[in-house]
């Protein structure tokens, strides 16, 4: 019985109060906020997509820039959603004790977990829709097909945020989030197809990188990007509710684990 | 119907127990004191009542709901001042108000209206715009009342909310508590320190490892447990005093730290004993409630 409700996630529509709480701090901050989040993948992709692909041949039949600005579309996401599930929400539930205050409120860890992985996923969809715009100011966009992008784009967001606000649960301190910077979120980058197709890599590395949700989402960015309909939507999708919807479920376990005690 | 209804109260962290057959009742419009040393289970016990963490045994009704089954409805119902200022420090004073009772689903209108009285209440008007990191630890920790007032609750908690207050901040926060209870609702605090509890709680629990070891009005645990007179005697001579004359003459004598506590019904042979003494210095009032929690709780030193 006590198991049961243990493990029964009961989140409610009062996540929208922590979502704007977020989103309240947000707005004075936008502009800093969004230059930071926007400046470096943005810098990385003019810089080797220009740079790097003016010494290179069309890469799947793009150019190298084009084909670049679809993995920094996905990989910006990833990197906003990481930070802001991991730095900011663990300030909020450990330094600040935000989460504490909020608790004594009518609102539930349940709550609060949900409110932060869908404001995580929310900034990064912010993140990864700014490059996309950037891409299509530059003409590397080719159909109002990419606008299908948006969507996935969030969902790449929650699947990091809930990934992200596991390692919280766990965190002791912020310099817990470097492993799973070094280990993960940097491995993942060179292994989905942000920067080079994977067929590049041997074949069980090919093998593995299907398993990592970043390959699934990058796979359907860049498709819809060029105009065309990506190959296997439904199943690269799955894997991405799957990541989403597993990852939120544990961060919750865990948080409770954490926090309820 | 009590506001708090604890019976049978139990949980245990790794095999101890920290709350450990907790009875509690606490009437509406009263203060009532949870009164015990540190680790004695003040603040586990505040968590359980929250609905925060799920008890091993006994229950718990607050405002006539059970907790922690239906504890998210009793929450919306009550007012938390918590012992660390947990203020949102991304926020101004206005702005802390405001998405606090966001929290509690209040339409902003209903905000709006009942900002400036919150405001008011916790002397803040004209910090109404400042940043958290700005204010004294007695603005955060009357910001930190007010906000728990934000719904209007019936009850309120509070865990030391005196706790790292100079003077002046902790008569304003008496003040300001006396001011509530009048309004008839009712308050739940910890606190160790006495003169607090003596001086606002109508009742008060003594708990130690987790039991209630004495209940009731502050004065009557006083008369209960205390001689009504206690001399403190103090410096270089004061042991060496105890021994040749303190123990015979007071009904008690107690050494804490350096001081001898002497316990009596009549203190005027032994006030007129140490008048003639150059080499120790004496303090000679009436029983407290500090006297009551010593005696039951012990005097050595708790971490």
């Amino acid at each position: 019985m006590k198991l049961q409700r243990a493990l029964r996630p009961r989140p409610s529509l009062r996540f929208v109060h922590i979502w704007r709480r977020n989103g309240l701090v947000w707005t004075k901050l936008a502009i800093p906020s969004m230059l930071g989040n926007l400046a470096d993948p943005m810098l990385y992709m003019l810089g080797l997509g220009y740079g790097l692909g003016a010494m290179m041949p069309d890469v799947v039949g793009m150019p190298y820039i084009a084909f670049l600005a679809a993995g920094t579309v996905c990989s910006s996401t990833m990197m906003s959603a990481s930070f802001e599930s991991m730095y900011s929400s663990f300030s909020r539930m450990h330094v600040q004790r935000t989460w504490d205050a909020i608790m004594n409120a009518p609102v539930t860890l349940d709550d609060l977990v949900l409110g932060e992985a869908i404001w995580s996923a929310s900034k990064a969809f912010l993140s990864g829709a700014a490059v996309l715009l950037v891409a299509s100011a530059l003409g590397l966009v080719e159909s109002t097909l990419a606008l299908w992008v948006l969507p996935v784009v969030f969902l790449t967001g929650l699947v990091f945020a809930g990934l992200g606000l596991i390692m919280t649960s766990l965190s002791p301190s912020y310099d817990f989030f470097m492993y799973y910077f070094t280990l993960a979120v940097t491995p993942m980058m060179l292994a989905s197809g942000v920067f080079f197709p994977l067929d590049r890599l041997p074949q069980w590395l090919q093998a593995a990188a299907q398993a990592l949700p970043l390959t699934h989402a990058v796979a359907l960015v860049r498709p819809l990007m060029r105009g065309v309909t990506p190959d296997a939507p439904i199943a690269h999708l799955s894997v991405l509710v799957a990541y989403a919807v597993l990852a939120c479920y544990a961060a919750l376990v865990l948080a409770r684990r954490r926090l309820l005690k | 119907m009590p506001h708090l209804r604890v019976s049978g109260l139990r949980k245990s962290y790794d095999g101890t127990d920290v709350v450990a057959g907790l009875d509690l009742e606490i009437t509406p419009g009263s203060c009532f004191g949870l009164l015990g040393p540190n680790g004695a289970g003040k603040t586990t016990t505040l968590r359980l009542c929250l609905g925060l963490t799920e008890p091993d045994g006994g229950e718990i009704t607050m405002l006539g709901l059970p907790v922690p089954e239906r504890a998210r409805e009793a929450r919306s119902r009550i007012g938390v001042v918590p012992q660390l200022d947990n203020l949102d420090p991304d926020f101004s004073v206005r702005e802390n108000l405001l998405v606090f009772g966001r929290y509690f689903g209040i339409p902003r209108r209903d905000l709006e209206a009942r900002i400036p009285g919150l405001l008011e209440f916790a002397g803040l008007t004209a910090r109404e715009h400042a940043r958290i990191q700005t204010l004294s630890g007695g603005m955060k920790r009357r910001l930190t009342l007010a906000r728990a007032l934000v719904n209007d609750p019936q009850l309120i908690f509070l865990d030391e909310p005196s706790t790292g207050l100079d003077p002046q901040a902790r008569h304003l926060i008496w003040e300001r508590l006396r001011k509530l209870t009048n309004e008839g609702r009712t308050i739940v605090l910890t606190t160790h320190f006495m003169d607090e509890a003596e001086r606002l709680c109508d009742r008060v629990a003594i708990i130690d490892h987790g039991r209630k070891i004495a209940e009731g009005a502050p004065r009557d645990l006083i008369a209960q447990h205390i001689e009504p007179q206690v001399v403190e005697v103090f410096g270089d001579g004061a042991q060496s005093w105890a021994e040749s004359f303190g123990r015979g003459a007071a009904e008690r004598c107690e050494l804490t730290g350096e001081t001898v506590f002497c316990y009596t019904h009549d203190a005027d042979a032994i006030v007129h004993a140490l008048d003639a003494r150059p080499d120790v210095r004496y303090l000679h009032r009436p029983a407290n409630l500090e006297d009551v929690f010593l005696k039951l709780t012990g005097r050595e030193l708790r971490d």
